[in-house]
């Protein structure tokens, strides 16, 4: 019997200061561009980088697990919702649509 | 107009300067978040989707120019020159930076506002009917009922950690315009036989996850009792009511489980305890607070220009037909603004139009505004010359629109724009429906109409109270909407009834437009409003539009 694979993940947080998306790179930096992000196959590894985030509280605020999935120019969300944080409200051009 | 006095001054000055120090120590890396949070949320700031977001209470829904203009200076200096209008009465900005927020706080201080007890498990933002003070159903004003219940409850001690949020909602009038049966307590002004003034007593309403109509609990307590009544029922709460499980820690499940007999017998029992406590200095203090809510001195100039304007411009007499209220003095009219213009989002008011609203209210209002749960803004005492102008000021800044009431005054909650909660976006389908029907050229037809939408089982949107309910969900990562009908948020209000599996955002508005094509089809007449008409002939022939698939394939 094999194991379900494992849905990839990347590590979601809000900004301390901006309150705003941002995701966590490869490098231990955060970004507000989530194709930066590093993409996370091992459920393992996961944990760990939350870990990690969790602890980055003077920084960002409420880390979280987000499902993803690789795209052209990196993870991409696989979640409405959180395909509505990479971009902003729908109901006006305010946020990332159009901070990037 | 209440004003603060130097306790309630300095009281909210205090938490402004407390709040600037836990701000500074949470960004210095001193308090930790988990140690932040709840400061944060006693001061009404929330983390949602894309932002912070400061929930501001407008007590009893309740502003002068002078409060609505700082709104708009906060909304331009801090956010993105707009605020988001809520069904309970409170405005929020939905872009404010963490460091900021407490100067947003000082300059509403400096306007007598604040953000205080707007989140968190206490009593929260006290809400009334936005036409308090004005209509012409009234028995009184029940405006300073609210502020004495709002001093009692802000900061009182024992209420800070409740088993759950708490809502009260007070009406002064017979037509239930505040939703009461909905919040966890409901307040009725009646009078006794002996012409006493008092009122009826509703608890255990609440939407959300567990939908209920509340119910009385006294049919009535004299006004002096008020406030030793109110107290013993959240003393009853406070003990009972349970903390093992947030989806049952609401005051209507402690009413359902433990049974309505029980609660009152508690009640009383408490409330013989306390009565003599109080001593009466409720009531000297709400004879103080009645003094600033004296009904202005209503003019006289004849109704001449009025009925001028009316017969001669369609636009403004259409207006004039949907958007104004009974006054009661009857030269006068409440105008109802509606901020729900076709398209736009239900609640917001951009910077510019909360000023000429204050304009409006300071030069042609007696300097007053309310804002309603329908997420509309009221003009509460206009006199009938003056409405021709006040029309075409508002016309010039996209306030005009004339329908109030109709298909496209709909409310609707932030949803997953926004919301941190939400299992689906509401603001989109609230603009798809009124641009539609605006399109169709319907919306007059079809007549009195209220829908609600909510982005998640929370109903901030008052789904379950509205004509035809909207509540968003998410099915398999998906966006789906469910329908209710029949729900009632008035005087006879009810729960509506969910009509069946949900539909997708595609699906949603081709599925309301069925629903009004077969209350126009039923209906006995345009006086037969869609509400009549669905409990007239119940589900069935609404259903049959709804789902005509499984029609046919029973039909065959
Ligand atoms: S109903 Fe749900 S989505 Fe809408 S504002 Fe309330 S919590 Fe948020």
């Amino acid at each position: 019997m094999s194991r379900r694979p494992y849905t990839p993940k990347v590590v979601a947080a809000n900004d301390l200061l901006k309150g705003d998306a941002v995701w966590l790179t490869a490098n231990d930096s955060w970004t507000r561009n989530m194709c930066e992000a590093e993409l996370i196959e091992d459920e393992a590894i996961a944990e760990d980088r939350l870990i990690f985030a969790i602890g980055q509280g003077n920084i960002v605020v409420g880390a979280y697990l987000v499902d993803a999935r690789p795209g052209e120019n990196g993870p991409e969300p696989t979640h409405f919702r959180e395909a509505f944080r990479t971009r902003g409200p729908s109901n006006y051009p305010h946020g990332k649509q159009v901070e990037s | 107009m209440y004003h603060y006095n130097d306790f309630d001054e300095a009281f909210v000055r205090e938490r402004v300067a407390q709040f600037r120090g836990q701000v500074e120590r949470r960004i210095d890396g001193s308090l930790t978040e988990d140690e932040f949070k709840p400061l944060r949320l006693m001061n009404g700031l929330y983390l949602q989707l894309h932002a912070y977001m400061l929930r501001v209470a407008i007590p009893y829904g309740t502003l002068n120019s002078r409060q609505m203009r700082q709104l708009a200076m906060i909304a331009d200096r801090w956010d993105k020159g707009y605020g988001h209008f809520t069904t309970r009465q409170n405005i929020q900005y939905n872009w404010p930076e963490l460091k900021d927020v407490p100067d947003m706080l000082e300059a509403l201080a400096d306007v007598e506002m604040h953000a205080i007890q707007t989140s968190g498990n206490t009593i929260r933002n006290v809400t009334a009917d936005h036409f308090a003070g004005a209509a012409a159903d009234e028995i009184a004003d029940p405006r300073p009922i609210a502020e004495l219940i709002r001093q009692w409850s802000t900061d009182h001690p024992e209420f800070q950690f409740l088993p759950r949020k708490f809502k009260i909602a007070v009406t002064g009038s017979p037509n239930d315009r505040a939703v009461t049966k909905a919040h966890d307590i409901g307040l009725r002004m009646v009078r006794n036989d002996a012409g006493e003034p008092g009122f009826e007593v509703v608890v255990g309403g609440g939407l959300g996850r567990t939908p209920m109509i509340g119910q009385v609990i006294r049919e009535f307590v004299p006004q002096s009792d008020l406030l030793p009544y109110l107290e013993a029922i959240v003393n009853v709460y406070n003990l009972l009511g349970r903390r093992d499980n947030k989806y049952k820690a609401r005051i209507k499940i402690t009413v359902a489980e433990n049974g309505m007999d029980t609660i009152r017998e508690k009640v009383e029992a408490q409330f013989e305890r306390l009565k003599s406590d109080f001593g009466g200095f409720d009531q000297e203090l709400l004879a103080r607070i009645e003094h600033s809510f004296v009904a202005p001195d209503f003019r006289t100039a004849g109704l001449e220009k009025f009925n001028s304007a009316r017969a001669s411009n369609p636009a403004f007499r259409a207006w004039t037909d949907t958007n104004l209220s009974e006054h009661r003095h009857d030269e006068h009219a409440i105008v109802t603004v509606s901020i729900k213009a076709h398209g736009a989002t239900p609640g917001d008011a951009t910077s510019e139009q909360m000023r000429v609203l204050a304009d409006l209210a300071e030069r042609l209002g007696y300097d007053e505004i309310r804002i309603s749960h329908e997420q509309n803004v009221i003009l509460p005492h206009v006199h009938k010359s003056d409405l021709p102008e006040v029309y075409a000021t508002l016309r010039d800044h996209g306030l005009a629109t004339a329908n109030v009431g109709l298909i496209s005054d709909i409310i609707a909650c932030p949803g997953m724009d926004y919301c941190a909660l939400a299992t689906a976006r509401s603001i989109p389908i609230a603009q798809e429906i009124a641009t539609r029907f605006d399109e169709l050229k319907l919306e007059h037809e079809i007549g009195q109409l209220k829908i609600k939408i909510s982005g998640c089982i929370n109903a901030c949107g008052h789904h379950h109270v509205g004509h035809i309910g909207i509540l968003g969900l998410d099915r398999a990562g998906v966006e789906n909407y469910q329908i209710t009908l029949g729900g009632d948020g008035t005087e006879t209000a009810a729960i509506g009834e969910r009509a069946g599996p949900g539909f997708s955002a595609e699906e949603i508005v081709p599925a309301i437009e069925r629903l009004i094509d077969a209350y126009l089809a039923h209906r006995e007449g345009p006086e037969e409003a869609f509400l009549q008409t669905y409990r007239r002939l119940g589900m069935a022939p609404f259903k049959a539009a709804l789902y005509p698939e499984k029609e046919q394939s029973r039909a065959a």
